[in-house]
């Protein structure tokens, strides 16, 4: 509060509010002297600053105009998405400065209070309205029968109403626990259908395969990976899967047990998959075991054998359901 | 409510006063809710039209939401291959294929699609019943204005989305309506050809004007909807209600029922009664069969084309509009304009302009709370009267070739009769309406056009509620 720029002058009182003015003008240096005591009117007498300021609002609200006719001329003339960006930006920033300069400058900047009444009602106020409540109340406590008939009706409408939710979508089944190679005898395949022999792979890279046919099935995809010599002298197989290498080619699901992402990196000289989701990390050589991040179970591997053309093929299911887990995945 | 009897049994303890309480020491809402616990309602048998529109489109938003689940606004090609065996094999748009599956394949598909017909059918329905009475008692008159122009909004959008609805499924029926509202659309001066290719997204049939009547349908109209019911209401709440003469009931009171529990309970009835009606509608009547009109083919049309009832009238209209064109400088105003956009423009706007018209004419400036019986105002009765009069022929000539069919009457004759029918029948209706109401006034021993007349309404009043009613104000 500046105290050369009191606020006692009779058009300053903003008496409406039945409040005291607490603060005047903070920003005392923005007004000129003429401006102290400014008159209720809009029509301010302009000093030398204020008329430039006016002009600058004016200024802005022109290069608003400006700039909307040149946002039509754009889409005239076929459209540019920056320009159309720079030329919207400058359309609405021309308004909101002009207004914001037009607010700070010419309009009155009183400070008032206006009381904060307690929110909580009187207690009478409370008494009535609970008497008034509990008149209608009464009614209904005094027929018992009814309040019970009457709920039990409608909760047994909010029952019935339900059932038709079934209608959105199938029972889930056995689809989670299940993908196309179940059953065994399916070849493995790329992306473009063509089978894979085992010499056809690298140790430096991991291949994305298919069950044959089912090249579009989102629970199947899964990650061929050649093991170098080394490696596969440390592979240790886990218990019921030693034959499931093949000339030291191992398969897994390519979906994360975390939360379904693929799991498209692979460090091949130390023999980890990283999910690029949520860095959950898992150790081919120990059968993909989480090793870090949030997953908490390993990747699903794929029995592999030989067909009678030297094609990989799976002799069964994943050994376990692919992708985040679920409530019932072990039932 | 000092007066009132008080039985109050330790308030502290129960779980509702506990539930107010928390509310209260939060938002203040005590003299609030008070308020609205003592909101006043005036009874009377023909308040209840406007409270039906409420309720069906409550509904609609309901069956319309699981609707939604499953129709697919899409004007991609598919093969039918579901459970309808005579559409198997046909080719169709992925709309007509969905609103087909809904139909047969959908566990309460069908009941849902119906109901939901059914409450669009009886929404418009009740809005102009609700309309009419507005009108017939002079409830629109000064303060009432703002609100009969939102209800007049709100007809106009429930006709709308009606239409948008009923176009969205593809099949035959619905096609041939779109494509002449695209014709009425065309029709339009100047704008004309420009608007229908905008809105259809090319020449007909568009690429696009599924997909764009679905957002419209399912999104802007309800939102628009239910922010105008909104104001609808809380204005009804300011001003409170109209009511009909009385003993005790004067301009400056509201006479009626307390809000909580009774009209809280009956409205609540009303609601699901409501829903009953539409949900053995929707079980047991049939409605919208699309399955029997077959995908749209542009080039095919079956005879019995009806719209939805709501937009009879127009269609007749467009019947019984004579073959003129104007054509002039080069430019031609098509004949579908002057049914299509003249006369419902004609419509609506004297519709919105009605309050203003009157207190023109009658220089009545007033503020008015009680309401006319009809026949106490025999000049806007009969106008009223031979207006809907006007409509119903208008709505009757749209099923010109079902009478002509099944009376064995030619076409031609039916729809002559219908032009002189929409000349000759307002008139005489008006002349009758005015007629009955000055006989009826007679007969009640009171002058006509009389302004605020305390007059009993016969089996209205229940018990002689004291004029000393607190009106439901904070204050009270």
């Amino acid at each position: 509060m500046s105290s050369d720029s009191p606020k006692d002058g009779p058009g300053d009182a903003p008496s409406r509010l039945e409040d005291q003015p607490i603060g005047i003008d903070d920003r005392p240096a923005l007004r000129s002297p003429s401006e102290q005591h400014p008159p209720q009117t809009g029509e301010a007498v302009l000093t030398k600053r204020g008329e430039r300021t006016e002009r600058a609002a004016a200024g802005c609200f022109t290069v608003s105009i400006l700039a909307s006719l040149g946002l039509a001329v754009t889409y005239w003339e076929g459209g540019q998405p920056q320009l159309e960006g720079i030329l919207l930006a400058l359309v609405l920033a021309g308004i909101g400065t002009g207004i914001v300069l037009w607010a700070k400058h010419f309009m009155p900047e009183d400070e008032v209070a206006e009381d904060r009444k307690p929110l909580v009602s009187s207690e009478d106020d409370m008494a009535a309205y609970a008497q008034d409540f509990e008149a209608g109340e009464s009614s209904l406590r005094s027929r018992r029968l009814l309040v019970a008939t009457g709920g039990g009706a409608c909760a047994a409408l909010g029952l019935a109403v339900l059932f038709p939710i079934r209608s959105l979508g199938p029972r889930p089944g056995k689809d989670l626990k299940r993908t196309p190679y179940a059953g065994g005898g399916r070849r493995i395949v790329r992306e473009d259908g063509s089978p894979i022999r085992p010499e056809e792979l690298t140790t430096d890279a991991l291949l994305t395969v298919w069950p044959e046919d089912h090249t579009d099935a989102a629970d199947a995809p899964t990650l061929l990976i050649r093991l170098d010599e080394e490696q596969e002298r440390q592979f240790t197989p886990r218990e019921g899967r030693e034959g499931w290498t093949v000339e030291g080619v191992v398969a897994f699901s390519k979906l994360c047990t975390h939360a379904g992402c693929p799991v498209g990196l692979y460090q091949a000289e130390i023999g980890q998959l990283l999910c690029p989701c949520h860095q959950s990390t898992f150790d081919v050589i120990d059968g993909a075991r989480p090793i870090f991040g949030p997953a908490a179970r390993s990747l699903p591997q794929l029995p592999l054998a030989l067909d009678d053309e030297g094609h990989l093929i799976a002799t069964g299911d994943f050994s376990g359901p692919t992708g985040p887990g679920f409530w019932d995945r072990d039932r | 409510m000092a007066e009132r009897p008080t039985r109050r049994r330790s308030p502290e303890r129960l779980l509702t006063h506990k539930g107010a309480r928390w509310v209260d020491e939060r938002l203040g809402t005590a003299n609030l809710a008070r308020t609205a616990l003592n909101k006043v309602f005036p009874d009377h048998w023909s308040f209840m039209a406007g409270e039906l529109a409420l309720y069906c489109f409550v509904v609609l938003l309901l069956t319309g939401v699981y609707l939604t689940f499953f129709f697919d606004p899409s004007t991609e090609m598919t093969t039918y291959t579901g459970s309808y065996a005579p559409l198997r094999g046909v080719e169709m748009t992925q709309a007509y294929r969905s609103a087909l599956d809904l139909s047969f394949d959908v566990r309460s598909g069908l009941v849902m699609r119906q109901i939901h017909h059914w409450a669009a059918l009886l929404f418009v329905a009740a809005i102009v019943v609700h309309l009419a009475r507005i009108f017939f008692t002079g409830a629109f008159r000064k303060p009432r204005e703002v609100n009969w122009i939102i209800g007049v909004l709100l007809l106009i959008l429930a006709i709308f989305n009606g239409l948008f609805g009923y176009s969205l499924l593809d099949d035959q029926l619905s096609g041939t309506g779109l494509r002449i509202i695209y014709s009425i659309t065309l029709s339009l001066p100047v704008v004309g050809t420009w608007a229908a290719s905008l809105l259809f997204g090319g020449e007909f049939p568009g690429a696009d004007i599924i997909e764009r009547l679905y957002v419209i349908h399912i999104l802007l109209v309800p939102a628009i909807i239910t922010v105008l019911i909104t104001a609808h209401l809380a204005i009804i709440v300011r001003q409170k209600h109209t009511q009909f003469p009385g003993p005790g009931r004067r301009e400056d009171n509201v006479v009626g029922e307390r809000m909580w529990p009774t009209y809280a309970a009956k409205a609540l009835g009303l609601f699901f009664l409501t829903g009953a009606v539409l949900s053995f509608l929707g079980g047991v009547f049939q409605i919208n069969p699309v399955w029997i009109y077959g995908p749209f083919e542009p080039a095919e049309v079956s005879s019995a084309s009806q719209p939805d009832w709501y937009m009879g009238w127009l269609d007749g209209a467009l019947r019984i509009m004579p073959g003129w064109e104007i054509r002039a400088f080069g430019f031609e105003i098509p004949n579908p304009f002057f049914p299509g956009v003249l006369l419902a423009g004609v419509t609506f706007g004297l519709l919105f302009a009605w309050p203003f018209l009157e207190a023109r004419v009658t220089g009545d400036r007033a503020p008015h709370h009680l309401l006319d019986r009809p026949r106490q105002r025999p000049v806007r009765t009969a106008l009223g009267a031979a207006t809907l009069s006007f409509y119903i022929v208008l709505f009757l000539g749209g099923a010109a070739d079902v009478l002509a069919l099944t009376f064995g009457l030619s076409v031609n004759a039916v729809l002559w009769t219908f032009r002189f029918a929409l000349l000759l029948v307002p008139p005489l209706v008006g002349w009758t309406t005015y007629q009955l109401c000055k006989e009826l006034s007679a007969r009640d021993g009171v002058p006509t056009a009389s302004r605020v007349r305390v007059r009993d309404i016969p089996g209205r009043l229940r018990r002689g509620t004291p004029a000393s009613e607190p009106a439901a104000g904070p204050q009270a």
